[in-house]
């Protein structure tokens, strides 16, 4: 038997078929397990939708209630079977209720992982290390110049140009599930008690973090303020809302990204970020390679990202590696997520 | 280092030339001497460090990473220093913040040979922190890339001090790294550098593109006409002095590029300075841009270069003779001088630009559309008779009338990473027009697009990816499916180099037609039919 002969990818995303079901699929499919609620791993239209009980409440939230026929929650390290293959989720770490997703059938198992990451994150449970045989894993920032800093001294920097520029609102771009709520945290951890101002896209993401019990101390929405306010206030909204006409509504604005691409200037300067934050929900070249090791896995297949990279140092491992080439992933990670 | 470093950091975020001015300015405020006179050559490009080449820093990553995983990243990063500032081995040990002063890096390395360089910099790549290793690497290498030009490193110096920019420049060619004495007397501490010693640059008189409406203004009999050559302004400026003889040769941003062309030199009347186009000339013929291109930014000129492509100055303007400021008379006058220079110094590397006859606009746009014939023009530079030489852009005096450009929809073909700020992205491409059933490649374009549209470009080129080698990919272009290019050119050249025959001048893309099949695009006929006008 041949490892894909479990799990191989398809047109529709990555299929199981004795299990006959999609992990992540792009396309609308009969039965789906879910990693997390990103848009580019979390799709509408499929039949049965199994995911953590976060990511099922984040998809109605984002998707609609109506986003799939039927729903089954995934309890967290719990072996269920599915046609025969027995099948469990595992914290990944990337935003609250992301799984990796184990496959075990005939003595072999495969971790999907999804987007991962190793930093502790007070708004993710910690990635737990699923010893496998195929490690099926992303590859963001599959490159050595990605090695993200410890976020508290990239929050350290925002809070230094607070001080310094009293007289700017400083618009952070952070994706709406995770990046955003997870800075609000590291804000909070550094002593910063002013309240943090939401754009609306943020909303209702935020307040399911808070209703989980996840504490984000006073938050303010940023909808009807008047023209030229929240000089020296941070205000929180989606990477693309940096360059709308709305962003220029504050006070002289100063574009702050908190994103892992924020460690390439030419990133940085393309989007006309003037303070970058390297802070990300994706594992960097050193996180990768510490968890493809820890798996124990022989055999690891690269979903998207940088896979040439990953690949070449796995082969260098003596690991069987290879990039799944799958279509779709990342898109939004690239601009956004990351 | 650390200012330095911060410094650097901050001009690389910001994209405002205002506040780029202010950091600078801080930066003189509080740094030292002479670190702040280094950091100013740096950021001006007056610094050769000749025991560092860029060479040497890719063998020094070599031995520490996997030269796949350095190429993989470089292609991404897109700029060296940076690759190596962002893969260097951390130091764990390192203290991060050893007190490395500028100067003692420049002064270190000025005297070091080249085989003690490397080690050097491995050494202090060590102990510096990302941003630290990164300047380093910047300053060394001479490639800051931080938007800053030369002539805003003087205007920081004018606000720092108070004084005007135009009195900066007429000392800054007496002056060297690390400018002790410059900023010295910027600070009223010292007296005004002699710029006598040396042949200064003086700023020159630039012209704004006319625009259709300031035709029913603008009166024919008050204006003098010449072609617009397409070649780099420069001004030229030489003094006998006893026996010896000084030239210097000036960028219009005041860039002394006199190593250069050491060809035009034996060219160059006495005690003049003159204003003009350098071209590169074989007898009398102007050659094209693209000749004068491969002269440019080079030390060390070789025999043949000097051979096949020989530079002459076509002389328009003259500033000053025999110690004589002309700059106050009006434009005719300065001509009549020109001339009879030109004509007593009688060598055929020194040409004067002729003036253009003309009766009405009409006439004149006539004779611009015929230029065309002749690729080493671009247009006609119309001048107000009456017009003294002022520095700047001074409204109202010259203007300049450049040619309308050719247009043809193309098929990109091939995609490359760029480099610089489009870095990480797919945005060097490759496009041809039909030829029979099959494209031919016709040209190569980098710029043209904005940033959003990079993005989608970039979008297309992964998802149209067809085939891969090295860096180049190949992407979809069949009659039915692929990406319609509008480019826009300034001129059409036979080429043996392109397998059409055919070389655009400045191509770029004018517009995105994903309206467009592939079909409907340009076929090679339509090209070279241009050919003859072009
Ligand atoms: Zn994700």
């Amino acid at each position: 038997m041949r490892p894909s002969d479990l799990l191989h990818p398809r047109p529709e995303g990555l299929y199981c078929p004795p299990g006959d079901f999609y992990v992540d699929p792009l396309r609308p499919v009969p039965r789906a397990l879910i990693t997390h609620g990103h848009s580019d791993h979390a799709r509408p239209g499929h039949g049965a939708v199994m995911a953590s009980r976060e990511t099922l409440a984040i998809m109605a939230l984002r998707l609609g209630e109506g986003f799939c026929e039927t729903r089954q929650e995934a309890i967290i390290g719990e072996w269920v079977t599915i046609n025969g293959v027995e099948v469990a989720f595992f914290p990944a770490g990337h935003v609250l209720g992301s799984c990796q997703i184990a496959l075990r059938w005939k003595g072999l198992t495969i971790v999907v992982s999804g987007d991962y990451k190793r930093e502790p994150d007070a708004t993710a449970a910690p990635f737990e290390v699923v010893t496998c045989d195929v490690f099926v894993t992303e590859a963001t920032f599959g490159l050595p110049v990605f090695r993200h800093p410890d976020p508290a001294k990239e929050v350290g920097k925002l809070l230094a140009s607070l001080q310094e520029n009293p007289h700017r609102a400083h618009l952070v771009g952070a994706y709406s599930l995770g990046k955003a709520q997870r800075l609000i945290r590291h804000l909070r951890e550094a002593g910063y008690d002013r309240p943090v101002y939401l754009h609306g896209a943020l909303e209702r993401v935020t307040a399911y973090y808070e209703e989980t019990g996840i504490a984000l101390g006073p938050l303010a929405r940023a909808a009807g303020l008047p023209r030229g306010s929240l000089a020296g206030e941070i205000l929180l909204c989606p990477p693309s809302a940096l360059a709308d006409i709305w962003s220029r509504r504050f006070a002289e604005p100063l574009t702050v990204a908190a994103s892992g691409w924020m460690r390439v200037r030419a990133r940085a300067r393309q989007r006309g970020v003037e303070l970058p934050l390297v802070i990300s929900d994706h594992a960097d070249w050193d996180g990768l390679r510490q968890t493809i090791l820890e798996t124990g896995a022989g055999e690891i297949w690269v979903t998207h990202g940088q896979e040439d990279a990953l690949v070449h140092w796995c082969l260098g491992q003596g690991l069987a590696a290879q990039p799944l080439h799958l279509v779709g992933f990342g898109e939004e990670a690239a601009e956004d997520a990351a | 280092m650390k200012a330095f470093a911060t410094l650097l950091d901050r001009l690389s975020y910001e994209p405002r030339r205002n506040e780029k001015l202010r950091h600078i300015v801080r930066y003189l405020r509080e740094a030292p001497d002479p670190d702040r006179g280094y950091a100013l050559a740096a950021l001006c490009g007056a610094l050769d460090i000749p025991a560092v080449k860029p060479a040497m820093l890719r063998a020094l990553v070599a031995e520490r990473v996997d030269p796949v995983l350095f190429g993989l990243s470089y292609d991404f990063v897109g700029d060296l220093s940076e690759t190596i500032a962002l893969i260097w081995p951390a130091q764990f040990t390192g203290s991060n913040n050893a007190p490395l002063h500028l100067a003692e890096v420049i002064s270190t390395l000025l005297s070091a040979s080249r085989r003690e360089g490397p080690q050097l910099i491995a050494r202090w790549l060590d102990d510096l922190d990302e941003t630290g290793r990164w300047a380093l690497l910047k300053l060394v290498t001479g490639a800051l890339r931080v938007g800053v030009s030369a002539l805003l490193a003087r205007q920081a110096l004018a606000e720092f001090s108070g004084h005007p920019v135009e009195e900066i420049e007429e000392v800054w060619h007496g002056v060297e790294p690390p400018y002790t004495d410059l900023l010295a007397w910027l600070e009223g501490r010292g007296p005004r550098p002699d710029p006598s010693a040396a042949l200064t640059f003086r700023s020159p008189m630039l012209a704004h593109p006319i625009e259709d409406e300031d035709f029913e203004t603008l009166q024919p009999a008050d204006f003098h006409a010449e072609w617009k050559w397409d070649g780099i302004r420069i001004q030229a400026a030489t003094r006998r002095n006893g026996l010896a003889r000084d030239v210097r040769l000036f960028s219009r941003s005041g860039d002394d590029i006199t190593t250069s062309f050491p060809d035009l030199i034996e060219a160059l009347p006495e005690n003049a300075v003159i204003d003009g186009e350098l071209v590169v000339a074989r007898d009398a013929l102007i050659a094209t841009f693209s000749d004068l291109q491969q002269r440019l930014n080079r030390k060390v000129v070789s025999a043949a270069m000097l051979r096949d492509s020989p530079v002459a100055l076509m002389a328009y303007d003259l500033l000053q003779v025999e110690g004589e400021d002309l700059r106050p008379l009006p434009l005719p006058q300065r001509l009549a001088r020109l001339e009879a220079l030109v004509a007593a110094k009688a060598h055929p590397r020194l040409m004067l630009s002729p003036a253009v006859p003309f009766e009405s606009w009409e006439a004149l746009a006539e004779k611009r559309a015929q230029s065309a014939e002749n690729a080493a023009i671009e247009g006609v530079m119309l001048k107000r008779l009456d017009s003294p030489y002022l520095a700047g852009r001074p409204k109202g005096f010259w203007y300049k009338w450049k040619r309308d450009p050719m247009i043809a929809d193309c098929v990109m073909m091939y995609a490359q990473r760029g480099h610089g700020k489009r870095s990480s992205y797919y945005s060097d491409f490759t496009f041809g027009v039909w030829e029979g059933e099959k494209l031919v490649p016709v040209g190569k374009a980098y710029f043209g697009f904005t940033d959003e549209e990079l993005k989608g470009l970039d979008r297309f080129v992964r998802q149209n990816t067809i085939n891969r080698f090295g860096p180049v990919r190949e992407v979809v272009h069949e009659p039915q499916s692929g990406l319609v290019l509008e480019i826009a050119f300034e001129g059409l050249q036979e080429s043996t180099r392109h397998r059409s025959g055919l070389a655009m001048r400045f191509p770029r893309i004018h517009r995105i037609r994903t309206d467009k099949k592939p079909a409907e695009a340009d076929r090679i006929e339509t090209l070279r039919s241009l050919l003859r006008s072009g």
